[in-house]
């Protein structure tokens, strides 16, 4: 099963569509315009019937997995079934039609939902203010940790470190180099958890922050949190939460009242905005008191029943993205949230913990599960035992792909080898759970008989593995002047 | 063939007069995996011993490549542009990385091959 | 509760099954301190009442008609043929995740392959990544690259670059020690030369020498262009650009208030390493069928962690496929038949309100395209007047840049056909 490009269906004698035309009397841009303005080369784009698109696009949609058609237990991705009426409020002609630059009087309807999810995810993470300026987790990330290093500068103090466990996500130490931050890494202590021992030695006066999400990245609440964060106060640091995880305790507990001083959120998360294949997103940034002065600007302020936005903010970090965010996604988040209420995400927290003990229990012995005791929302195994056989975390989660469930994390978090790391969500069925358990059964013991068949799946799916070496060796022959083939788009033959 | 000797970050180092060639060992490309790319620097360039003078893809990592000696860069391993499997095939020899004119003496403290492979070994999961 | 699928029973059940006793019992690990009881939030609602909400909120909203919208300033309106929506409304598109797991997501991956070929077609250049947030991102990001390739630490802005990307090129630099400056001379610490054509206020720059002028200086020129204008005018890589980055808002997305929409970037062979988030490129499977996967992901964050260029691990996919199906509906035919009667109308539209008694165009020496300035005797009213009879008129840029008080940008594309014109008129002339 295969789809042509659309530059390889393209046929170039096929009528463009029929557009308007000037209707003005207006002298044509080639007899106005200097010769060296005007394009000398056109541009090589397709030529396709609106039958021929919608085929086309039908076509690679069928290629895909998707939440709306299968299980994602991918960890640290909290993959919910995402709402449709979601996609409609944000369809509503009142919104989707809005200019970013009409008057505030003309926007009070969007001004308001912004300022009411705002007040929303205060009361879910337990901080003063948000942010729903930045455009992704990671992009929050940078924007939280921007916030504090204005903070310690307005107060002369130059902190330079930034402290990251080895086990968490990968944009954590990105995000604090780019905010101009040397990383330092805090040992996992044998359970998992964060070693306080470690994090004391690393503690300094150079600290600006310590990078944190709790539950951590192997499902496992940190029981000591509120020492980490006495800790970490009293070095004149401050304590950043990694909101990947908020899925595992919304109306249990909450960040901002375990120490937290600026919490970034995941509404694609958490929020059942969709994926969209890879965003867009939303990373709202929560912060106490002390941070709310350097909050990205305009703010969405209330007075006498009116909605403003306010950029007179002195000691703000200025804007992270241009216009308010992503709108559309604050839209979608807001419905769901109205939908659910604090009494729906609080069971809806509660589901994907007892979601994940279950399948855990389901999972422990068909793989090894290298901690102990329950789990919040997710849970990491290991496919270590399954080496004796040449068959690797990766061999596993292929195998899912052929029994038509989407892979699990793996390789992640980096402290457990060949780790397996299995979120389910609160919106999966416990029938698909134990189907889920079942597949993977079917996996291992296979595995064990024929791990030859492991390594060529998936046979299911409309191509097999691809030779990703391949690509990258390509592309640097390309990039080296040694091949024609730009590999990373296409190319009229001959061109 | 001089002795070759080993630094913690996973390079190796022979040394012929004042001239020294380094690579990556065995053991780094075994868990580097296939290597797809080499970002390497030109010839006359100063590096300080433990400087990070490059960096070497592969599909699943990339990893600094730390000088285990002082120098200037005397020629680069212009096969790797094209070739950069010879890392993995043959990382003591075809898929030598550069040569460097030493500054001073090779450092005392690296470590000999029985040694690497201890610490090599003890790093591994 | 609709989107929680568990029953009463099956909790019990499956509490049963871990052989504990309670929910409780799983969340022992978290100190009876830190315990809360409830959310300071009302209960949900039925999807009746919800909508009922949400609908009441987009009703104190106003919209202004497609053809009476003349205001621009980095988001238009524009014709959106009905197949995008169609395509980015399927949810095997909407509710895929990343395409990490390629066999899984060949749809997705083939889709931004084909927008990373649309893109570099469209500005001349050879290659193009996968999609950014914006393009006040995307022209941060350019200028990042510009700095780790040239080594040199100051980005220099030429002319009217958008505002709002110029306050997020600095919130960027700022803390990576990257210093930006407002001029057009650059020196031997320029890393790039960053310039939009046409430039904020809808005029047209000179490219080509800007070009000239970092390149003479060894720094790289990073221009931030118009998507639709590329139809009509010189691309990057027609004047020798090195990066090119813009705002893909217009290929096909809604205003949204302002987002989502999508940035793009592209850029010559050389810097393709340095590019940030995601590329795309094609593969094969054993048995010889091509395929797509993401590559070269040694650059991103979730391998090089504190080493990597960009912290970005996202795109705007979703974003990216509408700008796609957009271009392919269009072709080059149709894109530059877009801009073609933009442009036209535009022309006469600027004709007909510098004949206005105290109208005249602010620049009448330059060159534009679809979007003008144009000096206006008290401004306020005037745009309040057009408010009143549902036109939304043009931007007042002086809110931004102080020698440019008293100046409004008006834009004009296929959608203002000529009776929207002449009402703008009729209201300004009465």
């Amino acid at each position: 099963m295969s789809e042509p490009l659309s530059f390889e269906l393209s046929r170039p004698g096929a009528e463009p569509p029929r557009l308007p035309a000037p209707g003005l009397s207006a002298a044509p841009s080639a007899d106005v315009l200097p010769k060296e303005h005007l394009r000398v080369k056109p541009a090589d784009l397709p030529r396709l019937s609106e039958a021929e698109i919608m085929r086309h696009y039908s076509r690679l949609a069928s290629l895909n997995y998707s939440i709306s058609e299968q299980f994602y237990p991918l960890g640290s991705c909290t993959m919910k079934y995402n709402p449709v009426a979601n996609e409609a409020a944000a369809a509503l002609p009142g919104f989707a039609g809005l200019h970013p630059y009409q008057d505030e009087e003309t926007v009070q309807g969007a001004l308001e939902l912004m300022w009411r999810l705002e007040r929303a995810l205060c009361a879910v993470v337990g901080v003063d203010r948000v942010t729903l300026q930045p455009a992704a987790g990671a992009h929050g990330e940078w924007t939280a940790l921007r916030m504090i290093q204005a903070y310690h500068h307005s107060r002369g103090d130059k902190r330079t470190e930034v402290l990251v466990p080895d086990s968490a996500h990968g944009t954590n130490p990105a995000s604090a180099a780019l905010s101009g931050f040397q990383v330092v890494e805090v040992r996992s202590g044998r359970d998992g958890r964060i070693s306080l021992s470690d994090l004391e030695s690393k503690l300094s006066p150079r600290v600006a922050a310590l990078m944190l999400t709790n539950p951590n990245t192997l499902g496992l609440f940190e029981r000591e949190i509120l020492d980490v964060a006495e800790m970490v106060h009293a070095t004149g640091a401050m304590l950043y939460y990694d909101g990947a995880n908020l899925n595992a305790f919304m109306g249990v507990c909450r960040p901002g009242d375990m120490g937290f001083d600026a919490v970034h959120m995941n509404l694609h998360k958490t929020f059942t905005t969709p994926h969209g294949g890879g965003g867009p997103g939303a990373g709202p940034v929560g912060v106490k008191a002390e941070l709310v002065p350097f909050l990205p600007h305009p703010t969405v302020e209330k007075a006498d029943g009116h909605f403003k936005l306010d950029f007179r903010r002195p000691k703000s970090i200025g804007r992270v993205r241009s216009f308010y965010g992503n709108f559309g996604m604050l839209v979608r988040a807001y419905t769901y949230v109205l939908a659910m209420g604090g009494d729906g995400l609080t069971q809806a927290s509660k589901d994907a913990v007892l979601s994940a003990n279950y399948l855990r229990k389901q999972v422990d012995g068909v793989l090894e599960i290298p901690h102990h005791g329950p789990c919040m929302h997710e849970f990491v195994a290991t496919a270590h035992n399954l080496a004796s056989q040449g068959v690797r975390a990766l061999d596993v989660a292929k195998g899912l792909l052929d029994r038509d469930f989407y892979a699990p994390t793996i390789y992640f978090p980096l402290v457990v080898p060949e780790a397996i790391m299995v979120e389910p969500t609160e919106t999966e069925s416990k029938a698909t759970l134990d189907a889920f358990a079942e597949a993977l059964k079917e996996i291992v013991q296979e595995a064990k008989t024929n791990p030859a068949a492991l390594h060529q799946a998936p046979r299911n799916t409309p191509v097999g593995r691809l030779d990703e070496v391949g690509t990258a060796r390509r592309i640097t022959a390309y990039l080296t002047g040694q091949s024609e083939e730009p590999v990373l788009r296409w190319k009229r033959a001959g061109k | 063939m001089a002795e070759r000797r080993y630094t913690k970050t996973h390079e190796w180092l022979t040394v012929d007069g004042k001239t020294a060639t380094v690579g990556i060992s065995e053991f780094a490309q075994s868990q580097l995996g296939d290597v797809v790319f080499l970002d390497l620097p030109s010839p006359g360039r100063k590096i300080a011993r433990g400087e990070s003078f490059g960096v070497i893809e592969s599909v699943k990592a990339a990893s600094d490549l730390y000088a285990p000696v002082a120098g200037t860069i005397a020629a680069v391993n212009d096969k790797l542009t094209s070739n950069p499997e010879l890392v993995n095939s043959d990382p003591y020899g075809e898929g030598w990385i550069l040569k460097l004119q030493m500054t001073g003496e090779a450092p005392a403290d690296l470590m000999d091959e029985a040694t690497y492979k201890k610490m090599a070994e003890g790093t591994s999961h | 509760m609709p989107y929680l699928v568990h029953s009463p029973q099956e909790r019990e059940e499956m509490l049963a099954a871990i052989g504990v006793e309670s929910m409780d019992d799983l969340l022992v690990d978290i100190p009876s301190s830190l315990r809360i009881h409830e959310l300071k939030l009302p209960d949900g609602l039925s999807e009746l009442d919800t909508m009922a909400e949400i609908n009441a909120l987009a009703g104190k909203n106003r919209v202004f008609a497609d053809r009476l919208t003349f205001r621009g300033g980095g988001v238009y309106r524009r014709f959106i043929p009905t197949a995008v929506a169609a395509v980015t409304g399927k949810p095997e598109f909407y509710s895929a995740y990343t395409p990490y797991q390629p066999e899984a997501s060949q749809g997705t991956l083939q889709a931004i392959f084909e927008f990373q070929t649309l893109i570099a077609e469209l500005t001349g250049l050879d290659v193009a990544n996968a999609s950014l947030y914006d393009g006040a991102t995307a022209v941060a990001e350019a200028s990042m690259m510009a700095r780790v390739h040239t080594g040199r630490d100051e980005v220099l802005v030429a002319g009217y670059l958008h505002p709002e990307y110029l306050e997020v090129l600095r919130a960027f630099g700022e803390g990576r020690g990257m210093k930006v400056r407002r001029g057009e001379e650059p020196t031997a610490k320029t890393a790039a030369l960053v310039f939009q054509q046409p430039d904020f206020l809808g005029l047209l720059v000179d490219a080509r020498g800007l070009t000239e002028k970092a390149h003479a200086a060894g720094a790289l020129a990073i221009a931030c262009v118009d998507p639709i204008s590329l139809a009509i005018l010189a691309p990057p890589g027609e004047y020798g650009a090195d990066i090119a980055v813009g705002e893909g808002q217009q290929l096909g997305l809604a205003p949204s208030y302002g987002g989502p929409h999508v940035g793009f970037i592209a850029c010559r062979k050389e810097l393709v390493r340095r590019l940030p988030g995601r590329l795309i490129g094609s593969s094969f499977d054993s048995a010889g069928r091509r395929g797509f996967v993401l590559t070269l992901t040694a650059r991103e964050q979730h391998i090089r962690r504190e080493k990597a260029t960009s912290n970005i691990c996202t795109n705007h996919s979703l974003c990216a496929l509408a700008a796609s199906v957009y271009m392919t509906y269009m072709g080059e035919a149709g894109l530059r038949q877009v801009a073609e009667t933009s442009f036209q109308r535009a022309h006469a539209l600027a004709e007909r309100l510098a004949k206005l008694p105290g109208w005249e165009l602010a620049f009448p020496e330059r060159q534009f395209l679809n979007e003008f300035p144009v000096i206006v005797p008290k401004p306020g009213p005037v745009l309040r007047k057009l408010a009143r009879k549902g036109i939304l008129g043009g931007l007042e840029v002086g809110r931004w840049f102080r020698e440019l008080r008293g100046v409004v940008t008006f834009t004009c594309t296929e959608v203002n056909d000529p009776a929207a014109i002449n009402q703008l008129l009729e209201v300004l002339t009465s």
